[in-house]
């Protein structure tokens, strides 16, 4: 007790009986913040001496081939999402239902398809004309199909990338949507059950609502995998934005320029997707928003912050 | 009471009956929770449950409307069986979505409140009516803002359930079980989860509640309260019923030792 001011209890030495405060000096963020700077400056250094065209990358950017490659890239990864999207509730809901055959299914689906390579995946449909020739699915009792052509017409590599990208996607949101329905606290299905509610009421109106919440990070960050995982299409010779560069850089030989100019829209794509998640997830967190916030300023947020920390809040 | 009604089909043989459990029996593996449990609660009767924890008062209450299922036994609510179809002479089990209708006669409200944290006190009274009963939203919402009135939340209509305290949490469960008009209202230990400055607000809208004339049964430990409100004190322990009776009785003058220890534990 040889604290001068506290002589007694309940006692608090006046304002002007407190004592200066020395503050820790914080040096490390001063060191760290040279050594980055220095280390930043030699990059350049050696970034700018490289035999490289940087003149030529916006060019690149918006090369006929280039924005079909990107085009191809969106609309396979928003597709094979979408559908996987689709796919996994219906074989999460299956997971949890009380149905023993159904379980049984569902977890045989997500071990197969979540167990082989996507590159394996992607092979086996594209060769599928080596077993099946000729793809047949007749309407039952019309005598009429809905597909008879041979399969190599049919399995186009467009087709063979969405079927190894989407129902591998798929296995991996039934476990998404799986976790998030059961997040949801039992308290709530009771409670709807009590207010007269049958089974597609209660997932529809007060389960999966609140399990979004927990499904749409993991779900942004698998989006922001597809886009860049449908790069491993250009092994079949579909055009998204690789074999799109490899194209044109086979002919220019402008390589590294080609491959930067890529490496631009992919962050473009993802940035845009960042933001997307964002507003999803304001979306459903609605009963706990922070509504003084502008939308640029939520815009930038949405950039500085790995989804996944986002979601925790 | 008299001993346990044996005939095979209830029906509406009596009118004021609104409840009948027979023998209902309920286990969880090797657990008998509940072991042949009989019941009957008359229209605009206040039912307390009393007993310590595990003595199968909650099991009682999620049996009558077929949260749990029981194992055994029979609960009628109005002349309907609860989670089965009477067709010639036998109980059909119905599925969930024909036990969802069944409920929509029955409220609840749960010791956690159990509100739907996604919506706003308005939309959690408006959604039953709306989504089960189907009724306009314009009306649906003029009679939950009635209710909310009623139970002193008239300005809290816009806001999210996690800003109110407990007790006001509760008071909007009892709100939502309300809107739904039920025949009967089912309470489990809707005061054990307040802090003790809050009791008193729910307790004393169930007790308007029940001079109004709702037929309730109450799983609680408010003694005072079931003395004062309760036409009916059933006493649980061990999955059966040990004695009954109105309050004076059971809670005044407890012929059997295990009431009487329980009673000295509760309010001392």
């Amino acid at each position: 007790m040889a604290d001068p001011g506290a002589t007694a209890v309940g006692l608090r030495p006046a304002d002007a009986e407190l004592l200066p405060q020395v503050r820790i000096k914080r040096w490390g963020r001063w060191v760290a913040a040279v050594l980055v700077a220095a280390v930043l400056v030699l990059l350049l250094v050696a970034v700018s001496r490289g035999d490289i065209d940087y003149g030529s990358v916006p060019d690149l950017l918006t090369q006929q081939v280039i924005l079909e490659g990107l085009v191809n890239t969106i609309v396979l990864a928003v597709v094979a999402q979408g559908g996987a999207i689709v796919l996994g509730t219906v074989v999460a809901l299956m997971r949890t239902s009380t149905n023993p055959v159904l379980r049984a299914v569902s977890w045989l689906y997500v071990w197969v398809f979540r167990g082989l390579p996507v590159l394996l995946q992607i092979l086996l449909w594209y060769n599928i004309a080596l077993v099946f020739p000729t793809i047949s699915i007749p309407v039952p009792f019309t005598g009429s199909y809905l597909v008879d052509q041979p399969a190599n017409a049919l399995m186009t590599g467009f087709l063979a990338a969405l079927l190894g990208l989407g129902l591998n996607e798929s296995a991996y949101m039934a476990e998404i949507v799986r976790a998030g329905l059961t997040s949801v606290d039992r308290g709530q299905t009771e409670a709807a059950k009590s207010i007269g509610m049958g089974p597609r009421k209660v997932l529809t109106r007060v389960v999966l609502p609140q399990a979004m919440r927990v499904i749409i990070p993991p779900t942004g960050n698998d989006f922001i995998n597809m886009l860049k995982g449908t790069s491993i299409a250009s092994v079949i010779g579909f055009t998204e934005l690789i074999h799109a560069a490899n194209n044109l850089s086979s002919r220019s030989l402008a390589v590294m320029e080609t491959l930067l100019a890529v490496a631009v829209w992919y962050m473009v794509v993802v940035s845009v997707a960042n933001v997307g998640q964002y507003f999803l997830e304001r979306h459903y967190g609605a009963a706990h928003r922070d509504p003084s916030a502008g939308i640029w300023s939520r815009i930038g947020g949405s950039l500085k912050v790995p989804p996944f920390v986002r979601g925790q809040r | 009471m008299s001993a346990p009604v044996t005939a095979p089909v209830e029906g509406a043989v009596e009118r004021d009956v609104l409840v009948r459990a027979k023998q209902v029996r309920k286990h969880y593996g090797a657990l008998e929770v509940l072991r042949g449990v009989d019941l009957t609660v008359r229209r605009g009767e206040v039912v307390v449950l009393l007993g310590a924890s595990g003595a199968g008062k909650s099991t009682l209450l999620r049996c009558i409307n077929h949260l749990e299922a029981a194992d055994g036994g029979e609960i009628w609510v109005d002349g309907v069986p609860i989670g089965f179809r009477l067709a010639d002479g036998k109980l059909h089990e119905l599925p969930e979505r024909g036990v969802a209708r069944q409920r929509a006669d029955i409220g609840m409200v749960f010791q956690r409140f159990n509100l739907f944290p996604h919506r706003t006190v308005l939309d959690n009274v408006v959604e039953g009516p709306v989504q089960v009963l189907g009724v306009p939203r314009k009306e649906a919402e003029a009679r939950a803002r009635e209710l909310l009135a009623r139970v002193g939340l008239a300005e809290k209509v816009d806001v999210y359930p996690d800003r109110l305290s407990g007790g006001q949490q509760q008071r909007v469960a009892i709100a939502r079980a309300l809107a739904m008009r039920p025949k009967l209202l089912l309470f489990d230990e809707p005061t054990s989860a307040l802090d003790p400055e809050l009791v008193g607000e729910v307790l004393a809208v169930m007790t308007e509640l029940a001079r109004e004339g709702m037929t309730m049964i109450v799983v609680t430990h408010e003694i005072a309260f079931a003395r004062e409100v309760a036409d009916h004190v059933v006493f649980m322990d061990g999955g059966v019923v040990v004695e009954e009776g109105p309050p004076e009785a059971v809670i005044g003058a407890p012929q059997h030792e295990r009431t009487r220890s329980f009673l000295a534990r509760v309010s001392s």
